[in-house]
């Protein structure tokens, strides 16, 4: 770890991306993510990498899965309108068991929609996207520091299940500043060699053929169930945190940048005696399910209230984990609009 | 006893899928064969399209990525950057080329991918059973152009070589046909230069091969071959359209 210095979100992803062995990065200017390539374009060449600005978000997620094919550490990032463009893609990534990391610095829509920030790709991201039955790893920091934590870890992860891993931020952990600490580069000469990798050395029995491609039935089904033991696997990932949860009554729940917000509600409903507790998932997939469950089963608990930058979408993992035990509600912005603290502490004074 | 011909070793053992008649089979062949030719031991990717020669991945016999449709180029271009020195190339239909992914294509060539393209234009689509192509004729029949392609309605075949000829980043770009032996052998000169320009690290090379459908054409093989002899090649005159020198 190095001193703390103060950093804009979108370079210090990049930058903890490059220090997590990320070598390959194609992408496409959309605001607001372009700090991202920009960063890619000057600090890959340095450390023997490769970056290119693709002709299309579509083209850019086909050369990521070109790369990671090959066995490269690969990565794009984007915003919403070009994450929709990048879901067939990420589809066949998913569907030919391909490690990389995608960020999406989330802006409004739906649409054209606004350049400001929004939750609003929630669905895209943690109920599949792209077409077929596949899932994502997927993260929603809610600081720097915790987004530079993650994707130096999200190579790693990725290699390990095989899978896309999506950073979910949004337009103001790309855009802001915070101090952030980063970690030292990993080696990536010592990373263990790709077997299944398309790196042209091997043929006849031993080659590799990436593919989604399965034409018989029951062969797929196969792959299907493959995968679906694979999310089980995942669960291990789950992350969350809880804040002043364990004697509330009223249980906010919110990701990303959002929790920041939901969490100094919580400071000014507990100074007006408002017994308020947070839940914060980590993992938007897998969702920290257990963690409503328990805290619904929880007597103190009467309600829990569900905040995002959108018109309500987490929300609804939440009323499936809380399952009918307690009163799930919502509060939403949307159009680029952030709610304040003190308007979420209005909000809950009413609900009470 | 003297052995006078054998199969390339680039070619697996499983029997091809394709129609009686249809022209995959030779160019996978000779790919194969220009690819085993240039000697050396550099390894080989294949990547394959989506269309009749999405299954391409069974039939050559190296690492090989399967593509989303009209994607190759870009997929090419993602393996190219992880294998500088690899021996790359792109196996791709006129649908999968030249309509949804003629982005890929025009951008690869134009970045000067140092890839190797075998383009089969047989200007139709196979798989899906018959629908116009960017490449089909004006008056040819098509399930989507029961009544003939018109100029007016579906607007006119694409040239794709003389197209991507323009760009300063292609090295190579040649249109050949498998109609008669001459022609096939020709063109299996044309695919082994590709690949020279290829190893030579001189940029996008590209072949574009004139090829059979008797299937969707609803014609005989030898009607087909006819066919491509004097209705193709009059629209899609053969030659090398660049050559930046090896």
């Amino acid at each position: 770890m190095s001193e703390r210095i103060l950093m804009k979100g979108n370079e210090a992803i990049a930058e903890a991306a490059v220090r997590g062995g990320c070598r390959y990065f194609f992408g496409y200017p959309i605001t607001p993510q372009n700090e991202i390539p920009e960063y890619m374009a000057k600090r890959l060449p340095e450390v023997g990498g490769a970056f290119i600005q693709a002709e299309s978000e579509v083209a850019a997620i086909n050369m990521v899965y070109g790369a990671a094919g090959a066995g490269g550490r690969a990565m794009t990032s984007s915003s919403s309108p070009g994450i929709s463009l990048k879901q067939e893609g990420i589809s066949y990534i998913a569907g030919a068991e391909l490690p990389c990391v995608i960020v999406n610095m989330v802006r409004s829509g739906p649409g054209l929609g606004g350049i400001q920030p929004s939750q609003g790709d929630y669905f895209q991201s943690v109920k599949g996207g792209g077409h077929g039955d596949y899932r994502m790893l997927v993260y929603g920091p809610s600081s720097i520091q915790e987004a530079v934590n993650i994707i130096y870890k999200a190579f790693d992860k990725a290699d390990e299940y095989r899978i896309p891993v999506m950073i979910l931020g949004d337009g103001v952990l790309g855009q802001m500043m915070e101090p952030v600490a980063l970690p030292d580069a990993i080696d990536v000469s010592a990373l263990p060699k790709k077997e299944w990798a398309t790196d042209g050395t091997k043929s006849g029995a031993e080659r590799r053929i990436i593919n989604s491609l399965y034409i018989e039935a029951d062969v797929l089904e196969g792959m299907n169930n493959k995968f679906k033991a694979l999310y089980e696997k995942l669960k291990a990932e789950t992350a969350h945190e809880t804040y002043l949860a364990d004697d509330a009554e009223i249980i906010l729940t919110a990701f990303g940048i959002t929790a920041r917000i939901a969490k100094s509600a919580v400071d000014l409903l507990r100074e007006q005696c408002v017994k308020a507790g947070l839940i914060r998932p980590i993992t938007l997939y897998p969702f920290p399910s257990d963690v409503y469950a328990k805290y619904a089963a929880k007597k103190n608990v009467k309600k829990f209230v569900t905040l995002e930058l959108n018109l309500g979408q987490m929300v609804e993992d939440v009323r499936l984990a809380v399952n009918g035990k307690k009163p799930v509600e919502f509060y939403g912005r949307s159009g680029g609009n952030i709610m304040t603290p003190e308007e979420v502490v209005r909000e809950i004074l009413k609900r009470i | 006893m003297q052995q006078v011909f054998k199969k390339s070793s680039l070619l697996t053992d499983t029997p091809f899928h394709y129609c009686p008649g249809c022209t995959h089979g030779i160019a996978h062949r000779l790919t194969a064969e220009a690819i085993e030719e240039l000697g050396g031991n550099q390894g080989v990717i294949g990547i394959a399209p989506v269309g009749c020669a999405v299954f391409a991945y069974n039939y050559f016999n190296c690492d090989i990525q399967q593509a989303a449709h009209g994607r190759a180029p870009a997929v090419a271009t993602g393996i190219r950057r992880v294998c500088p020195d690899k021996i790359i190339f792109v196996y791709q239909g006129d649908g999968d080329l030249a309509s949804i992914g003629m982005a890929e294509t025009v951008h690869a060539a134009a970045r000067g991918e140092n890839i190797t393209v075998i383009f089969i234009n047989n200007a139709i689509y196979g798989m899906t059973g018959g629908q116009m192509a960017p490449t089909t004729l004006i008056g040819q029949k098509s399930t989507t152009s029961p009544a003939g392609r018109t100029a007016e309605l579906q607007g006119s075949p694409i040239r794709v070589s003389e197209m991507l000829a323009t760009l300063d980043g292609a090295a190579y770009i040649a249109r050949v046909s498998l109609h008669d032996l001459k022609s096939v052998i020709a063109a299996k000169k044309a695919i082994k230069k590709a690949f020279d320009y290829q190893v030579a690290k001189k940029g996008f090379s590209m072949v574009e091969v004139l090829s059979t459908c008797p299937t969707n054409w609803g014609m005989s093989s030898e009607a087909s071959m006819d066919y491509v002899k004097n209705e193709m090649t009059k629209v899609y005159p053969l030659g090398t359209f660049k050559e930046i020198g090896l």
